[in-house]
């Protein structure tokens, strides 16, 4: 049986849930909790894996009330988690402004934003939480834009007409999860938590089907250790690096997502991944990674390419006349400021018919000359004058001069681990926090919602859910030889041996990057039947040379960068698969799942509510053989799904 | 364009080290200086050579991670810029390069270009951070905070914690990061309660952890990818003073 050929098992429910009105679900579930009494709370362990906006904020509040927790990150400090590198905010429903804006104005743009494939509960509780972060933030020291008159300042984001972005710069990330890491060490520093920084988690450990500790590997030394506790939060972060070149830190991985996912987990969604339109291009083979131009640019510049094919004229000698400013032309409503999933189909549309610019002829100009005669070089400067020079310092161009170049990359993904209203997985005793989770952002995630998602289900919600889970299930002690134990030891080190002893003729990155041009090319903003099948039959080859003919130096018992690469890498080489026979399954259109077959006339996105209203949570069942799909229908009793409209 | 190296080599924290050259014919001046580094290290794992081990993440200078000396200086010459977004046309074709790990006390080499910052994080436990349990704040507008003093804090909390100004001091000290993180929490009204005790803590621990004595040498702020202002360190001895000689700071 192929893999392809998958099989559709029982539903999946989310029960934890309450019913009725949807204003008190969050309310209500609270109250339906049971507590664990402080006085046990120090008796519990708890291992949260992730240092970001969820995970640090999770074992920071977790410390507080009281838990033993153990974390772990494979940076070498927890300050360094990819959420410090989001630029433009965080949004919340305070209303300051005065404009219109609610918990449910939030809810609602959220649901819609993700073009109805998320969950509603989850939405409604994200959306009221965002006030308390706001709140939380503010009390731990977190430097957000201020008035003259000391009150916080907002700014709007794609996709939605309030104004309800909190920001810090264009630093926003950094400052939130130093605000996040820093509650962290004064909990290290309590004694609470213990931090292993430089591990990486490389096995789940389930003792009779719950989740009971990890396997992890000392990045410094190679010794391999068990930690075992009452239950495991991942905040891993999401699979982007599955292209090679994304917007993700080198380090980012699926592979504790992954290795839990093998381990029961059911992985929901894999193929909803976000294309941000605003990166800087590709300039050649060298590329490791891509860089993000903040959204914030596409008020004020002009997206253009030329009109006529292989035309090599410079920018400035192209009259006005002779360009396509084509997001003005297509969506003249919305214009430059069309969501991001929008905005880079647009741009790829264009490239496909040879009119993009750049040396590759994959990239778009985002041109200031307008905005800089009407407002004035120091107007413009004084808005963007750091994103400039970043772009000169990567380029060599000077963006006052030259138009940038911009193309789209590989930014975020909302498929992640299943979990229910609670954030636990189909594992029990293992709760999936942040983009690690599949829950809150349907197909598309609206700008500035994924640092309110990682901090609202690091502070608010898993702290008070787990305790739930705690308090109802007798846990007896794990002995650290039971076989269950022993076996996940061993599969690591028998995985690590085996990876070091191929010693074949590529490295690690070709492998990568191969895969990476696979997926971009197959399962990128556009997909396609033909296509999807064309890559379902590349991945398993590619990944059969891996086993046969990687080649990592060194050995297992110091630091080997190319060991931590090639676990990583082999990982991608499943899930890739996996997600690409998601986007195979699912002949629909959605937010950034974007099926050829499946437009409207006019080359938008085309949905079937009839038969994709579902989150597809698929069951691992050996590798390269075909998962089954469990499916979770999604009931929209509030907001009711209509077709987007930007024009 | 042609690039010759010579990166320091040093197998784990005991090794002596040595410098090693090597030559990268095929780099471009697009490549980020990471990048070369990465064309070589492909090429020494194909020549069955160990490759150079060095801490990158981001990629996009603000993870704080990447942490090598070149050409003696932390992240490179050129300024405000972290060595991950240093790229290879500011390098005439055909330059020597020399590449070394972040040196002092505080800061000892793991692996080749790796180096251990606990310190740092210790520094932090010892006090940086307002006590704010989650779930206890108070509705975000109660206090409001002008606009300067914000301003100011967050020129000071921009810093990266990626330590160039450490390997920048001949002393190795990590005052430029203390004063930062001092700064940051101190033009905040919730900063207060906790000022005079944090300083005291913090700059403890710093000494303790290794890091030298400040003696205004001003080549931590030079260094400083993120141009953390010299004045945060007068910032911290401002309220180092008042929370000892001028006894502000209450023993509980």
């Amino acid at each position: 049986m192929s893999y392809s050929d998958f099989s559709v098992g029982a539903p999946v429910v989310d029960k934890a849930a309450p019913d009725g009105p949807i204003e008190t679900r969050w309310e209500r579930r609270k109250f339906g909790v049971k507590l664990v009494n402080p006085a046990n709370k120090r008796k519990v362990k708890i291992i949260v894996v992730g240092t970001g906006l969820a995970g640090g904020a999770a074992a920071a509040t977790l410390g507080e009330a009281g838990y033993q927790v153990t974390s772990f990150c494979y940076q070498d400090s927890p300050r360094r988690a990819h959420s410090i590198a989001a630029q433009g905010g965080i949004n919340a429903a305070k209303n300051y402004r005065n404009d219109g804006d609610s918990v449910y104005r939030l809810f609602y743009d959220t649901v819609k934003g993700g073009d109805f494939r998320a969950r509603e509960s989850n939405v409604h509780r994200l959306a009221e939480i965002s006030r308390q972060i706001i709140d939380q933030c503010v009390a731990q020291g977190v430097p957000f834009a201020r008035e003259y008159g000391g009150l916080l300042d907002t700014r709007s984001f794609g996709g939605v007409q309030v104004s309800r972005t909190f920001y810090a710069r264009g630093q926003t990330g950094q400052q939130l999860l130093l605000g996040a890491y820093q509650a962290l060490e004064r909990q290290v520093n309590a004694g609470t938590v213990t931090m292993y920084p430089r591990h990486e988690m490389l096995e789940l450990v389930v003792v009779e089907g719950r989740a009971r500790g990890v396997v992890v590997r000392d990045m410094v030394t190679g010794e391999i250790e068990t930690h075992l506790a009452d239950a495991v939060v991942l905040a891993t972060g999401g699979y982007g690096n599955v292209f090679y070149l994304s917007t993700n830190a080198k380090g980012c991985n699926v592979t504790a997502a992954w290795r839990a996912h093998r381990k029961g987990a059911l992985f929901a969604n894999p193929c909803f991944t976000q294309i941000h339109p605003t990166c800087i291009p590709v300039s050649g083979d060298h590329q490791s990674k891509l860089t993000l131009m903040s959204e914030s640019l596409r008020n004020d510049g002009r997206v253009w390419v030329p009109k006529q094919i292989g035309d090599t004229r410079s920018p400035k000698e192209i009259p006005h006349e002779e360009r396509d400013y084509f997001l003005e032309r297509k969506y003249p409503s919305f214009g430059n400021l069309v969501p991001r999933d929008i905005a880079s189909r647009a741009a790829k549309e264009v490239c496909d018919e040879k009119r993009g610019v750049g040396p590759s002829g994959l990239g778009v100009y985002l041109d200031f000359d307008d905005a800089i005669q009407r407002l004035g070089r120091k107007a413009v400067e004084a808005k963007y004058g750091n994103l400039f020079e970043m772009y000169e310092r990567i380029t060599g161009e000077n963006p006052y001069e030259v138009p940038m170049r911009i193309f789209p990359a590989v930014h975020y993904t909302m498929g992640g681990l299943w979990v229910d209203y609670d954030l636990q997985s189909t594992i029990p005793g293992l709760y999936v926090a942040g983009e690690a989770n599949f829950s809150d952002h349907g197909a598309n995630r609206l700008g500035a919602s994924a640092l309110m998602q990682g901090l609202s289900d690091g502070y608010f919600v898993l702290p008070v859910t787990i305790g739930d889970y705690l308090a109802s299930n007798k846990l007896p002690e794990v002995a650290p030889d039971a076989p269950e134990v022993v076996e996940a030891e061993k599969a690591v080190q028998d995985r690590i041996e085996t990876l070091l002893s191929i010693n074949g003729t590529r490295t690690v990155d070709s492998f990568h990057r191969e895969l990476g041009h696979i997926m971009w090319d197959y399962c990128g903003m556009e997909r396609t039947e033909d296509g999807l099948r064309k890559a379902l039959e590349l991945i398993p080859e590619l990944r059969r040379e891996f086993w046969n003919n990687v080649k990592i130096p060194g050995t297992g018992a110091e630091l080997n960068q190319s060991l931590e690469k090639a676990g990583r890498v082999a990982d991608f080489l499943e899930l890739g698969e996996l997600m690409c026979l998601d986007a195979l399954h699912r002949r629909e259109s959605c937010g950034g799942h974007f099926r050829g077959e499946s437009q409207t006339e006019d080359g938008e996105a085309q949905r079937d509510d009839e038969n994709f209203s579902y989150a597809a949570a698929w069951e691992y069942t050996g590798r390269g053989s075909a998962p089954v799909l469990h499916k979770e229908e999604l009931l929209f009793e509030y907001v009711h799904p209509t077709q987007r409209s930007y024009k | 364009m042609k690039v010759n190296l010579r990166v320091w080599r040093q197998k784990d924290a005991v090794d002596k080290g040595r410098m090693v050259s090597y030559v990268v014919e095929d780099a471009s001046e697009d490549m980020s200086f990471l990048e070369l580094l990465d064309v070589l290290n492909e090429k020494l794992i194909l020549s069955g050579e160990e490759p150079v081990a060095f801490d990158h993440d981001c990629r996009e200078g603000i993870c704080g991670t990447c942490s090598m000396v070149v050409d003696g200086h932390p992240h490179g010459p050129e300024k405000a810029t972290t060595v991950c977004q240093l790229h290879m046309r500011k390098f005439a074709d055909g330059s020597t390069i020399t590449v070394e790990p972040f040196r002092a006390g505080a800061f000892p080499v793991i692996k080749d270009l790796v180096v251990d910052r606990g310190a740092f994080d210790k520094i932090i436990q010892a006090g940086g951070y307002i006590s704010a349990n989650t779930g206890s704040a108070p509705e975000a507008h109660s206090t409001p905070v002008p606009k300067a003093n914000a301003d100011r804090s967050f020129a000071a909390a921009n810093c990266i914690g990626c330590g160039a100004c450490v390997a920048a001091c001949p002393n190795g000290s990590a005052s430029l990061f203390l004063g930062a993180k001092l700064t940051h929490l101190g033009e905040m009204p919730q900063g207060q309660p906790e000022r005079w005790e944090r300083v005291v803590n913090m700059v403890e621990t710093h000494d303790d952890a290794g890091f030298g004595g400040c003696t205004n040498t001003g080549a931590c702020a030079t260094a400083c990818p993120k141009e953390i202002p010299l004045d945060v360190i007068s910032q911290l001895n401002h309220d180092y003073l008042k929370a000892t000689v001028g006894g502000r700071r209450k023993k509980a």
